[in-house]
């Protein structure tokens, strides 16, 4: 089968800095890949030359068989394609929660409101939130956030999530809640790139583990080999550290 | 002792708490202090400034009762000048501010001009004395023959006073837009929304809340300098009172002028106060 | 009391030489500087009142009336020191810097509230200044009608203002100026059509200052109910003014004022009067 996205050999720079350093990766449709390492390591600038915030220098993204990465393309469109959620959730401050989840479907797809509230009103209930919609973020928890800005992607419809470390600023007691909706995401088949800390969540249901570190994939597997029995010295000395 | 200690510790439900009742006895203490020195300080003021020796001379040319009762209608109503002159100016400020404060933000190249237009026009006009743009439009741009009305001086003293203003403002709400996180434009983006959309839905909403005590200040500000537009003729408040004084020979005028200001001015710029307050309490 | 006496008979009988010796001694003790008149003009000092803004030549109707004031009460040339002041100045409350301020004080009841005027020693026709453009354009002549609907200018520190409102009751308000060459600016930028000024003050501006400048008409001073005339300003309640007026009425009497100012003030004859 060929995979939904494909890189190969992506480089990226932050001036003299070489951030990402040639990285050749496959995630096949209704996949979960988790990409481990570091701080540092390079996992969120690769998440976000995925979906195209930061443009890669050198390299190629198959998205569909079609190369993503190309210099001079309007990033516009694949961005609607590929949703990615942050650590710092993001949400806009000034609009409710519906607001939040609403305003790219209505900019970008001409929706109205009347339109899109059934979808929304089903996205807010299927992540427990039907009665925050009216709520303002800093009306409402931070697993709570995060949740909502993961409505806030998911409206859009993508084709393909990225969460870069979603769960790190949360406290301990509301992690739960929001890998619960990744665990749901995953179950209808979402396909997935995940940076994450969660190792017990990433050996639970990750069907491909990248160890990243210095912007390389250093080595990558099913969960069950790369925890159990690394090949490299690096990525032993890094999971005795987090495990 | 320890006795005590329980009974105190014990307090029945709804009684204030021990702390309540040391902040309470504290905050007794310091309103007496407060209000005995200010007491003093009043008493100080209203018994030796009369006994100066020239307190009567100064009484007669500044405070003096019969002027002020006579010219004081004449001054509230050359205010109203003033009022309309604020008030048409200030909507202008705020969209001519809005939109150089955007020039000055486009990032397409090919929009440049406008980008460096925005900047030259915030450098001269905040760069300049406010009287002086005043004069130089105020007679210099009808001077070059416009017919009437279009050469009035209140049109272009006006339009002196927006242009002075909307470069202070264009800073400030620049100063909004750079103060919103790039985090927010980048999860602007991530959704697929265009540049425009991502300034007019994320950064500008924000950003013009941010502002508003800043720009509440230059508003008190133009109300006070809606005066200069005297000097181009327009007989406003300042200048009425001008009018009143020489013709009177007496400076009372211009302290019932005072009192028409800052019965204006005190409340906004108190308002002003608290709006930064508040906003400062968000920010924590 | 001998000197109220004095000051009495001076003002009631015609002026000898005789008297004039006496009266010398009137101001004695009652200047700022003992044996010393210091008068104010205004900085500048404008023409025809001061020529080139320098008063100690004792040219210019002003200069020159300060000199023969001077002399009557008894100071030589030398005797006299000039100082500059505001309007401001001159009214603000606290200790003057001059016996006697001479720069075309209007004299009337609320300034003489205030301050002490002298008896007037130039009584002022009002003048219409406006240029031939707009004399052509709107075919003005000379009467009140006419000039109704003109959009007027005025001085602001001068009484200029009321006059207006009392002579030609204009039917928009006036605008007012700080300064000479802000009316003439305004007139040239189209903004008023023509602007009021005593009439001296009027000749120089049409003729010097305002391109293609003219005088549309007067309104005579001896014609009018509350003429503008010109007094010394002085402090309230300064002994110093039944001297000076003592002196004035004398020049008066004498003819020497209207001798200095058919020296030093344009003859208005050419000027039509308004209807
Ligand atoms: N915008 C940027 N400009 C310059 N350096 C950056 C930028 N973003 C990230 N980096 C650098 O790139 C490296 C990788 O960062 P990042 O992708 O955030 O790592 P990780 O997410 O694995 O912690 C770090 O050294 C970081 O300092
Ligand atoms: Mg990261």
């Amino acid at each position: 089968m060929t995979a939904k996205l494909s890189l190969r050999g992506v480089r990226k720079s932050f001036g003299e800095a070489e951030v990402i350093r040639g990285v050749d990766l496959d995630v096949g449709k209704g996949e979960m890949v988790c990409l481990i390492g570091a701080s540092g390591s390079g996992k969120s600038t690769l998440l976000r030359c995925i979906n195209l915030l930061e443009p890669v220098d050198d390299g190629a993204i198959w998205l569909d068989g079609e190369d993503i990465a190309e210099p001079g393309r309007d990033p516009r469109p694949v961005r609607e394609r590929i949703g990615i959620v942050f650590q710092s959730y993001n949400l806009f401050p000034h609009m409710t929660a519906e607001e939040n989840v609403m305003l790219a479907p209505r900019r970008i797809r001409g929706k109205t409101k009347a339109a899109l509230a059934p979808v929304v009103e089903r996205l807010f209930t299927r992540f427990g939130l039907s009665d925050r919609m009216q709520h303002y973020p800093d009306q409402l928890s931070g697993g709570q956030q995060q949740r909502v800005a993961i409505i806030r992607a998911l409206a859009m419809e993508p084709e393909i999530m990225l969460f870069d470390e979603i769960t790190s600023a949360l406290d301990p007691e509301l992690v739960g809640e929001v890998l619960d909706v990744l665990r749901q995401l995953h179950a209808e088949g979402m396909t997935m790139i995940l940076a994450t800390h969660e190792m017990g969540f990433a050996r639970e249901l990750a069907d491909k583990i990248c160890f990243l570190d210095g912007g390389r994939i250093l080595e990558q597997g099913p969960p069950s080999e790369l925890f159990a029995d690394p090949r490299e010295e690096r990525t032993r000395a890094f999971l005795s550290r987090v495990l | 002792m320890a006795d005590t200690g329980l009974t105190q510790a014990r307090r029945v439900a709804g009684a204030p708490t021990r702390r309540a009742a040391y902040e309470a006895r504290i905050r007794r203490r310091s309103n007496l202090i407060a209000a005995a020195s200010t007491a003093a300080v009043m008493l100080a003021v209203v018994v030796l400034v009369p006994l100066a020796p020239g307190w009567e001379a100064v009484q007669r040319s500044f405070f003096n009762g019969r002027v002020f009762v006579e010219t004081f209608p004449g001054l509230l109503e050359a205010f109203l000048l003033d009022v309309a002159i604020f008030a048409w100016c200030a909507p202008s400020i705020a969209l001519v501010g809005l939109v150089i404060a955007l020039c000055r933000d486009v990032r397409a190249p090919a929009l440049f001009p406008l980008r460096a237009f925005g900047a030259v026009f915030t450098d001269i006009f905040r760069g300049l004395p406010v009287i002086l743009v005043i004069y130089l439009i105020g007679f210099g741009v009808p001077g070059l023959g416009l017919p009437r009305p279009w050469n009035s001086p209140y049109l272009w003293g006006s339009l002196a006073l927006i242009l002075v203003y909307s470069a202070y403002v264009a800073e400030v709400i620049r100063s909004g837009i750079d103060s919103i996180h790039q985090s927010q434009r980048s999860a602007a983006a991530s959704l697929g929304l265009s540049e425009a959309d991502t300034m007019r839905y994320v950064v500008l909403p924000q950003a013009l809340r941010n502002v508003v005590p800043a720009n509440m200040n230059l508003l008190i500000a133009l109300q006070k300098d809606v005066a200069l537009l005297s000097f181009i003729g327009p007989v406003e408040i300042f200048r009425q009172a001008g009018v009143y004084k020489s013709l009177m020979a007496n400076f009372t005028p211009y302290v019932g002028a005072a009192v028409i200001f800052l019965a204006i001015t005190i409340p906004a710029t108190r308002y002003a106060d608290y709006l930064m307050a508040r906003q400062q309490r968000r920010r924590r | 009391m001998r000197r109220t006496m004095l000051a009495l008979c001076a003002t009631a009988l015609p002026a000898t030489g005789a008297w004039a010796a006496e009266h010398a001694t009137c101001a004695e003790g009652k200047t700022l500087q003992e044996g010393v008149l210091t008068i104010a003009t205004g900085n500048p000092a404008y023409y025809p009142w001061v020529i080139d803004d320098a008063p100690e030549s004792g040219e210019g109707y002003e200069a020159a009336v300060a000199y023969a004031v001077a002399e009557e009460m008894g100071f030589g040339e030398d005797q006299v020191e000039w100082v500059r002041t505001s309007f401001d100045e001159a009214i603000q409350p606290g200790a003057k810097s001059f016996d006697v301020n001479m720069q075309q004080f209007s004299i009337t009841p609320e300034r003489e509230e205030m301050v002490d005027f002298s008896e007037p020693y130039y009584s002022s026709a009002m003048a219409v200044l406006t240029t031939g453009d707009i004399v052509e354009a709107q075919g003005l002549e000379p009467t009140v009608e006419s000039m109704k609907d003109l959009r007027w200018g005025a001085m602001a520190g001068t009484t200029a203002m009321p006059i207006l409102i009392d002579l030609i009751a204009p039917s928009s308000d006036p605008l007012l100026y700080g300064d000479n060459a802000d009316v003439t600016a305004a007139m040239q930028a189209g903004q008023i059509d023509a602007a009021l000024f005593d009439l001296p003050t009027a000749l120089y501006l049409s003729a010097v200052t305002l391109e293609n400048g003219t005088i549309l008409g007067q309104f005579p001073a001896d014609r009018s109910q509350s003429p503008d005339e010109f007094g010394l300003l002085m402090e309230e309640g300064n002994p110093l003014k039944e001297c000076v007026d003592a002196a004035i009425t004398a020049l008066r009497e004498s003819g020497r004022l209207a001798e200095i100012e058919s020296e030093w003030l344009q003859e208005a004859t050419g000027v039509p009067v308004i209807e």
